[in-house]
């Protein structure tokens, strides 16, 4: 082994920077996806469920009532797309990836930096036209064109030092949750009654939600001729290989953190490990048809939870309010997660 | 130059001021002619077209400053300007020396002050200007700094009058801001018109970060031996929150915000992933008042609670030092021609704008009775606010000016009406003359520094003296020309 000193600083507030910069942006991307399957489930008649679905899998209920909207297809639009007072719409969203890149600057990339900054420029002029008929469409390919484009000159150009590693974990932990929301999604879809009809309407939604997952055609690879609602939820939950499988961001999370420990001399990322490490276990050990009887709903709802509880074990051994030697009552955490509008309200 | 810039421009006319490009002293040297001739060649338009899209690049890098008014915050760029602002090395020379005189003695004045005072004592400048000055910090008194250092950044804001004449108009000893367009303008430059600047033996602008680094490891507490110097910013909402960030990358050091920092056994630590490092030097970007609400303002959010009572232990340096604002004080600024002579037994090589303070009798009068002709300031602001210009103020303004320096002489200074020079700018009505200044900025450590050139600030508007970026100044490319130009000479 060599002697490597990695003896370069990272403020913990730029370690937070940079995993909830990451966090917001992969959500941008993710809400395309979301918004854009969302489309596609429309079935004439039902709509307003079909689009409700999205508040519902977010769990923005209170948060949309609040800001005076009812549940219509075009008002959900609106309140992702175009209102920026809404911290869980894309412009809110980017706003705040924005003000953590601004915090960030003296670490990022000027390229990393001009790009967030015509991204956000380009997501402020958002227009209602932008969300009607095919425009919509149009509008999703541009938004992940634009997280896609900032993830690649972030590979292309971030210096790889811990500062790195938290920039990845934020990416990879928002991912595995996205994963399982966008799965959650046929939670809440609609289904004809009419058995044919059924099963046609049913595969429609499968294929969607893979194709929303980037996972259409990898999957049709790896699957049989015909194949079940099974065969899915293992693909996005336990694929080895899906970039955005809950498993492959889980367990790049876990080794992250190893990294972490290892190389830059971090015992604190111990808690962090073992919780990824049992979340890795969660998302392994009952078969997939047993999560089906039992309740997908309610075993993605777990997968979330615990997802989350890693990111606060990340947040409480090195983000700003972690003191050596004196590990932060829970309560304290959770006032961080929270000035920071992170998941901990999205999932109610 | 002149006639072939006449030949490329006929229209333009700088009028009874001093142009910096046409109309060149004797005594400046020579200024090639490819200058003017290949600003020719591009044509006004292409400048147009070029000059927009630098525009649009410096919005998309987010080079921006804050105006705040009435609650709300708008980022804006700096306006730029392409026609670079020349000096000759030997006017280059002149302003070179005269930067490190003035700062030699800001210096000498700061440790008189806060030491035995001679200066009061000796009947130059009068105590109550001095200890009774808002911005003298008796928290300073007998407290030595390394190499009697406490200004670190100094930005001395220079103009010409209509002889050519450099005359200082004020020094910013606290924390000049503006450094960071300097070299941003040139990158700009560079860029966007590497045609122009072909072959064109320039004085470089790269070295500031480094030089500003070695400084601050100079005056960090001895034993350390690489020590960590950090930049303590106010954070993302503070105007010249962009020129912190730039700072910081060119130093390569942490730009760190006050809940960074922690004072523990009288030592300074900042909070990483790795628990708490110890910081020797911080450059810091806010003001006295925010440092430290144990001892000044204690509503202070932005400070390190402890951070004097390590600084007076010797366990971190602070630059710039506390109180160096009484020696840039508008009313002190009248003084320092004296000061100059009073430490250094020398003339200043740039004079002073003649100035009259308020506070003292006879100036007063003479400012009252010449009011139009005059320009009034506030001894305490920055930012050209609350100025007013006799000559182009209404009856209404000059009256307000009249009541406000009545209400409170001791916080007025007044100046004759300066016909500051001109450039070339771009402009709506083609190349125009437009009105300008200078701030070349000195680093200090054990030894002076000046980086060649400085901050143009130029008023965008027509016939528009304030050339401050918050109230719509903009700013060129400052060349100064290298001592031998002979080798490049050609296209």
């Amino acid at each position: 082994m060599s002697a490597m000193r990695f003896d370069a600083v990272l403020l913990s507030r730029d370690a937070e920077g940079l995993f909830w910069m990451a966090r917001y942006l992969e959500r941008v991307e993710n809400l395309a996806r979301l918004i854009d399957v969302t489309q596609s489930f429309e079935s004439p008649g039902f709509e307003t469920d079909a689009w409700f679905g999205l508040i519902r899998i977010n769990a923005d209920e209170k948060n949309f009532a609040a800001r005076g909207f009812s549940p219509d297809a075009a008002h959900v639009k609106r309140f992702y797309l175009l209102d920026r007072g809404n911290p869980t719409s894309v412009p809110g969203n980017l706003e705040d990836a924005r003000t953590n890149a601004r915090t960030l600057r003296p670490l990022m990339s000027t390229e990393m930096w001009r790009q967030i900054n015509m991204f956000h420029r380009f997501v402020g002029q958002i227009t209602p036209e932008d969300l009607e008929g095919d425009a919509l469409s149009r509008l999703c390919t541009r938004l992940k064109d634009g997280v896609q484009a900032h993830t690649g000159i972030t590979e292309g150009t971030l210096y790889r030092d811990q500062g790195w590693y938290f920039y990845e974990l934020g990416r990879l932990l928002e991912r595995a949750d996205q994963t399982t929301r966008m799965l959650d999604i046929k939670y809440t879809a609609i289904l004809p009654q009419g058995r044919e009809e059924k099963r046609v309407a049913e595969l429609t939604q499968w294929n969607a939600i893979l194709r929303a997952a980037a996972g259409y055609h990898a999957f049709k690879r790896r699957s049989r001729a015909s194949f079940s609602a099974e065969d899915v939820v293992h693909f996005l939950l336990r694929d080895p290989s899906s970039p955005r499988s809950a498993l492959l961001c889980v367990r790049r999370a876990e080794l992250h953190l190893d990294d972490l420990r290892r190389i830059y001399g971090l015992p604190a990322a111990a808690e962090a490990i073992e919780m990824a490490q049992y979340l890795r276990e969660l998302l392994l050990e009952k078969p997939i048809s047993h999560i089906l009887a039992t309740g997908l709903h309610e075993y993605l709802d777990m997968v979330q939870i615990h997802i989350q509880a890693l990111a606060g074990a990340v947040g409480r051994a090195f983000f700003r309010d972690w003191q050596p030697a004196d590990p932060l009552p829970a309560a304290a955490q959770g006032q961080a997660q929270n000035q920071k509008q992170g998941p901990a309200e999205a999932l109610a | 130059m002149n006639e072939i810039f006449r030949t490329i421009w006929p229209e333009y006319d700088p009028g009874r001021y001093f142009c910096e490009l046409t109309r060149k002293r004797a005594d400046a040297g020579p200024v090639p002619d490819w200058l003017v001739e290949r600003l020719g060649t591009i044509g006004l338009e292409a400048l147009r077209a070029r000059a927009s899209a630098a525009e649009t690049e410096l919005i998309d890098l987010g080079v921006t400053f804050t105006v705040y008014s009435d609650a709300t915050a708008i980022d804006r760029i700096l306006p730029f300007d392409c026609i670079p602002r020349v000096l000759t090395a030997a006017e280059w020379s002149l302003l070179e020396r005269a930067c490190i005189q003035r700062v030699a003695a800001l210096n000498a004045f700061l440790g008189d002050i806060y030491g035995p005072g001679h200066i009061v004592r000796d009947g130059v400048i009068p105590a109550e200007l001095v200890y009774g000055n808002s911005n003298y910090r008796p928290e300073m008194k007998d407290f030595p700094v390394p190499h009697g250092t406490y200004v670190h950044v100094c930005g001395i804001d220079i103009i010409r009058d209509e002889f050519g004449d450099f005359r200082v108009l004020e020094d910013n000893a606290r924390t000049p801001s503006g450094v960071s367009y300097v070299i941003e303008n040139r990158h700009l430059m560079l860029r966007a018109f590497p045609d122009l600047m072909a072959g064109i033996r320039l004085k470089p602008v790269d070295d500031y970060g480094r030089r500003l680094r070695a400084a601050m490891s100079e005056i960090a507490p001895g034993g350390a031996d690489d020590p960590q110097v950090v930049l303590l910013s106010p954070g993302i909402y503070n105007s010249a929150y962009f020129e912190h960030v730039f700072l910081a990358r060119e130093m390569g050091v942490p730009l760190v915000v006050g809940a960074d920092l922690v004072v523990e056994d009288e030592r300074v630590y900042m909070r990483t992933t790795s628990g708490l490092r110890r910081v020797h030097t911080i450059y810091r970007r806010l003001n006295d008042d925010f440092l430290d609400p144990a001892v000044f303002r204690p509503d202070s959010m932005l400070g390190v609670r402890g951070l004097i009572g390590a600084w007076k232990a010797g366990n971190v340096a602070i630059a710039n030092a506390v109180g160096t604002g009484v020696a840039d004080d508008k009313a002190v600024y009248a003084y320092m021609p004296r000061i100059i002579q009073y430490y250094l037994g020398q003339e200043a090589l740039v004079k002073n704008v003649e100035t009259h303070i308020c506070r003292e009798p006879e100036g007063l009068q003479y400012t009252l009775e010449n009011l139009h002709k005059l320009v009034t300031k506030p001894v305490g602001e920055s930012g050209g606010y609350g100025i007013t210009i006799g000559p182009r103020a209404s009856k209404e303004e000059l009256e307000a000016a009249r009541a406000s320096i009545l209400a409170d002489p001791g916080n007025w200074i007044s100046q004759p009406m300066i016909g500051l020079s001109v450039a070339p700018t771009l402009a709506a009505e083609g190349v125009g003359p437009r009105h300008l200044d200078l701030r070349p900025f000195i680093i200090t450590g054990r030894e002076s520094w000046v980086l060649p050139g400085g901050l143009t600030r130029v008023a965008m508007k027509r016939g528009s003296l304030i050339v401050n970026s918050s109230q719509g100044g903009g700013s060129k490319d400052t060349w100064v020309l290298a001592d031998d130009l002979t080798e490049g000479a050609g296209k």
